[in-house]
């Protein structure tokens, strides 16, 4: 679901140049998927489709998704070192570029490493729009208009009953809610956007829910 | 909830409670954030000062955009007017080094404001800042007249996307000059009908517009083109002050720019696929850009 278009969509957003498809939404691309992660990287790999791969060189969308991943947000002036940024934090990064006409004309996925690993996909759909479309294989809408819940859980009966029941004890609505599996009674996804925003205390509850994987509470992208 | 879907909608609005177009447009907008009017205009004010902080940056650069295509135009402007040749007026200068200033900070990975995207980011900056200094207009009417411009391009975006993708290159710069326009009635204190006259005459003189850039970057020919469509949109408010109509009514003219750019050939909407992109020089332009990156520098 697309949220209303605002003033702040046409005199805005503030961001880094000199592309907000190429520039802004790879920032936004990377920033999302190190939400995501949850920790610095030691190590990550991004592997660039077509228009990406093809002008990313010169509108620093490499620099704008490794440095989105480091947390720094969209208008940020050190996007432009996040080279340096990434070699201080003792980060290794790699850049793939490939074509692939069935992909997104400008698409990413990452590769993460840490504590653990992670598979991210992004898209960048113009005007400094993201969405995050894949995790670890599963499908997600994530495009940070909304706080979104992203939980990963071993698929059995119940589960999103027990998911919802407790968003409803604290009186939070649900805006738009996707879920997808690998194989059934195997792992699952949920990918809940929410009005307004999530209390950690919730957060704790959803983590006690036996079976669930990984939880995180992804925050509304600043615009 | 007022709707802002037509200009013409918002026309009569606006008459009906008596309100400039900025009026209506900020209650609107305060209306969707759920929150208030001071609120909105907070917001606006922090943009401004992001447009202003571009120009003041960009003025002191020259340092070259990583294709090193671009980014020492505004300096060769700066020079020039030190030898004190005058064509026309120095606002008609500031307007100019503005609108270089701020592109240039743009495609160096610099901080702007997208307005409405980041390859057509200097026009309404140069406009309003530019023309403010020179009509010695506080930061309220800067602050209305931005607010003016936003409205322009919000209500065009209902009908057009606003990207060159999508309908070339007049619903990224040709949109920023119609906004820049009708700030600048706004700044002059025209009327209602005047604002959208400017944008009126100024988006029916741009459309067609094609989007060709040179190797895929958001430089040739993005960063002059912001300098011309800056002083284009000049030309659009001055008529509509004189009380010079555009004869095609401005909901109109978008559903004519929405139609031809849904004509438009796609190698021509950023695919880079023809026009300047497939020149000689364009072509020999991207296979150096290639091979340069390639070899990994
Ligand atoms: S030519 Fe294309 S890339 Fe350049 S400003 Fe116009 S729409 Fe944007």
């Amino acid at each position: 679901m697309e949220k209303q278009k605002t003033l702040f969509d046409v005199i805005g957003p503030v961001i880094i140049g000199p592309s907000s498809s190429h520039t802004a939404g790879a920032v936004r691309i990377g920033y999302l998927a190190g939400k995501i992660f949850g920790e610095i990287p030691q190590k990550v790999k991004f592997r660039l489709y077509n228009s990406f791969a093809k002008t990313g060189k010169g509108h620093g969308t490499d620099k704008g998704l490794l440095g989105g991943v480091l947390g720094l947000d969209v208008d940020n002036e050190n996007i432009k070192k996040a080279f340096d940024y990434a070699r201080k934090l003792n980060v290794q990064y790699e850049f793939e570029y490939a074509n692939d006409h069935n992909r997104h004309p400008n698409s990413v996925d990452i590769h993460l490493e840490g504590s653990y690993k992670m598979d991210i996909t992004g898209v960048s759909l113009g005007a400094g729009e993201v969405c995050i479309t894949k995790i670890n294989g599963y499908k997600f809408n994530i495009n940070g208009d909304y706080d979104t819940l992203v939980l990963i859980y071993k698929d059995k009966p119940g589960m999103v009953y027990k998911v919802t029941a407790l968003l409803q004890n604290y009186n939070l609505n649900i805006a738009t809610m996707h879920c997808d599996r690998n194989a059934k009674g195997q792992e699952a996804s949920m990918g809940i956007c929410i009005d307004g925003s999530l209390p950690e205390s919730l957060l704790t509850s959803l983590a006690e829910i036996d079976g669930v994987y990984l939880i995180r509470n992804i925050e509304v992208l600043k615009k | 909830m007022i709707q802002l879907n037509t200009f013409e909608e918002v026309l009569k609005e606006a008459g009906t409670q008596n309100k400039k177009l900025y009026e209506i447009c900020q209650e609107h907008e305060a209306e969707i954030l759920e929150t208030s009017v001071e609120k909105v205009r907070e917001k606006v004010q922090i943009n401004l000062n992001a447009m202003k902080d571009a120009i003041f940056s960009g003025l002191k650069s020259k340092e070259k955009s990583m294709s090193g295509l671009c980014g020492d135009d505004c300096a060769k402007l700066i020079e020039k007017y030190k030898s004190g040749k005058i064509f026309f007026s120095e606002t008609y200068q500031k307007v100019l080094l503005y609108s270089f200033a701020t592109i240039e900070q743009n495609l160096r990975m610099g901080k702007i404001v997208a307005c409405p995207t980041a390859g057509s980011c200097a026009i309404v900056p140069s406009v309003i800042v530019a023309m403010s200094e020179a009509a010695n207009a506080n930061e309220e009417i800067q602050i209305n007249a931005l607010i003016t411009a936003g409205l322009i391009g919000e209500i065009v975006s209902n009908k057009l996307a606003l990207a060159g993708a999508v309908a070339g290159c007049q619903s990224e710069c040709g949109v920023a000059s119609a906004m820049a326009a009708a700030a600048l009635v706004e700044i002059y204190n025209g009327t209602n009908d005047q604002i959208l006259q400017a944008a009126a005459l100024t988006l029916k003189n741009i459309m067609g517009l094609v989007c060709d850039p040179v190797a895929g970057l958001v430089e040739v020919p993005c960063v002059k083109r912001n300098a011309f469509l800056a002083i284009y949109a000049i030309t659009g408010a001055e008529l509509a002050m004189a009380g010079i109509n555009s004869v095609i009514p401005i909901d109109e003219i978008v559903d004519a720019m929405k139609q031809v750019g849904e004509l438009m050939s796609p190698t021509l909407k950023e695919s880079s696929e023809a026009g300047l992109a497939t020149t000689k020089t364009g072509l020999e332009i991207a296979q150096a850009l290639i091979q340069k990156w390639n070899a990994g520098s």
